[in-house]
């Protein structure tokens, strides 16, 4: 819920001064496979949470970053889909998180008349 | 149907920012306010129930008065844990988040109202503990120095690989109420096999908040961490 309410403000306050009043279509945000954050329960949130706001009718584009880590000893990074935070290759314990924790807000797209 | 030559197009503004970021630079402040005022700052979280509470009382009645501690304590509507962790004679400021609408963790802003209640001079250690939750408290820096994950064996053996990042983001893993492994069929095996594998160097201390079966290990790694800090 909080984090839902972030993504709101920080949205609300980036509509431009010369869009003012505008309705927010899309909000794109990153958010890594191993963040708090659970998709589904993320839009249900915003939905709420954007009522009685300019993004009460925008969509929350979400885009999954998938984990990689990387072992500090064989300096080589992968994927992982499972939690298992340890090296393919030398099964040593020292690695590091490159990607994955990701909660970033990209961008938003706002609805504007041509002339 | 269609409607003129009002024509629409999108604009896209790029933003680029952390949600968390107001939140990051909160916790940096406290972080640079604990580290001025020398107190070494430690945050409990778990699950509801796994003994946050009982393993904190049992904790400050060995390290006091030795060191001088305080205890932030977050609850959704009661003040149940702060008159418990109260009777060590720890200053206790409780904060209240309301279970309707409310938040499920303590955020840095949140830590750094509550710190206003302290005399940081005359304090060398601050416990938080967080909201019984495994999901949230993960993700938001308070400025601690410490984290730890309380853990126990009434829960599932699969709780570390179902909330990976709390056990990433924690230092050390307390599995609690092991005084009751004789009458539960439980498989303290795959529970520390799932711990290694989402964090291969995590120390796991295993105690009874009970019995405090295990505690020395925990108080020893504890004042140590502490003392690094806190000459
Ligand atoms: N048998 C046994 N019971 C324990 C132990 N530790 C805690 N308990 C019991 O477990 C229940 C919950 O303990 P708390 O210390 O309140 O747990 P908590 O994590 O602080 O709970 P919340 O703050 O509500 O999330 C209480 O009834 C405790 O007495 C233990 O080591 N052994
Ligand atoms: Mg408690
Ligand atoms: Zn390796």
């Amino acid at each position: 819920m909080g984090i839902a309410m972030q993504i709101v403000e920080i949205s609300t306050a980036s509509i431009p001064a010369d869009l003012m009043g505008a309705q927010v279509e899309k909000v794109n945000v990153k958010i890594g496979k191993l963040s708090a954050v659970v998709p589904e329960s993320l839009r249900f949130c915003f939905q709420i949470v954007s009522q009685d706001t300019p993004l009460c009718n925008a969509s929350l584009i979400i885009e999954e970053i998938p984990i990689v880590i990387k072992c500090l000893d064989c300096n080589i990074e992968w994927t992982i889909d499972e939690p298992i935070f340890s090296c393919q290759k030398c099964n040593g314990g020292a690695v590091d998180i490159v990607s994955g924790r990701e909660l970033d807000i990209s961008s938003i797209e706002i609805a504007e008349r041509d002339e | 149907m269609v409607t003129g030559n009002n024509k629409t197009s999108t604009r896209e503004i790029k933003i680029v920012r952390k949600v968390l970021d107001v939140n990051e630079t909160i916790a940096a402040q406290n972080r640079k306010t604990f580290a001025g005022k020398n107190v070494f700052v430690l945050n409990v979280m778990s699950s509801p129930g796994s003994g946050k509470t009982a393993t904190l009382e049992k904790t400050l009645s060995r390290i006091m008065p030795e060191i001088r501690t305080a205890v932030i304590v977050g609850d959704v509507c009661t003040s149940n844990d702060a008159d418990r962790l109260a009777v060590s004679g720890a200053p206790v400021v409780q904060v209240n988040t309301d279970a309707f609408g409310g938040d499920c963790h303590l955020a840095a802003h949140v830590i750094k109202t509550a710190v206003g209640n302290f005399e940081l001079e005359e304090i060398d250690f601050l416990i938080v503990e967080n909201l019984g939750n495994l999901v949230c408290p993960a993700e938001f820096d308070i400025g601690e120095d410490l984290r730890v994950v309380v853990l126990s064996v009434t829960e599932g053996e699969d709780k570390p690989i179902k909330y990976p990042l709390m056990f990433r983001v924690c230092d050390a893993a307390l599995l609690n109420k092991i005084d009751l492994l004789p009458y539960l069929d439980y498989d303290k095996k795959e529970t520390l096999k799932n711990i290694r594998q989402v964090n291969p160097n995590m120390p796991v201390f295993e105690i009874s908040a009970k019995t405090e079966e295990g505690f020395e290990f925990w108080i020893d790694w504890l004042k140590q961490n502490i003392k690094k800090k806190i000459k």
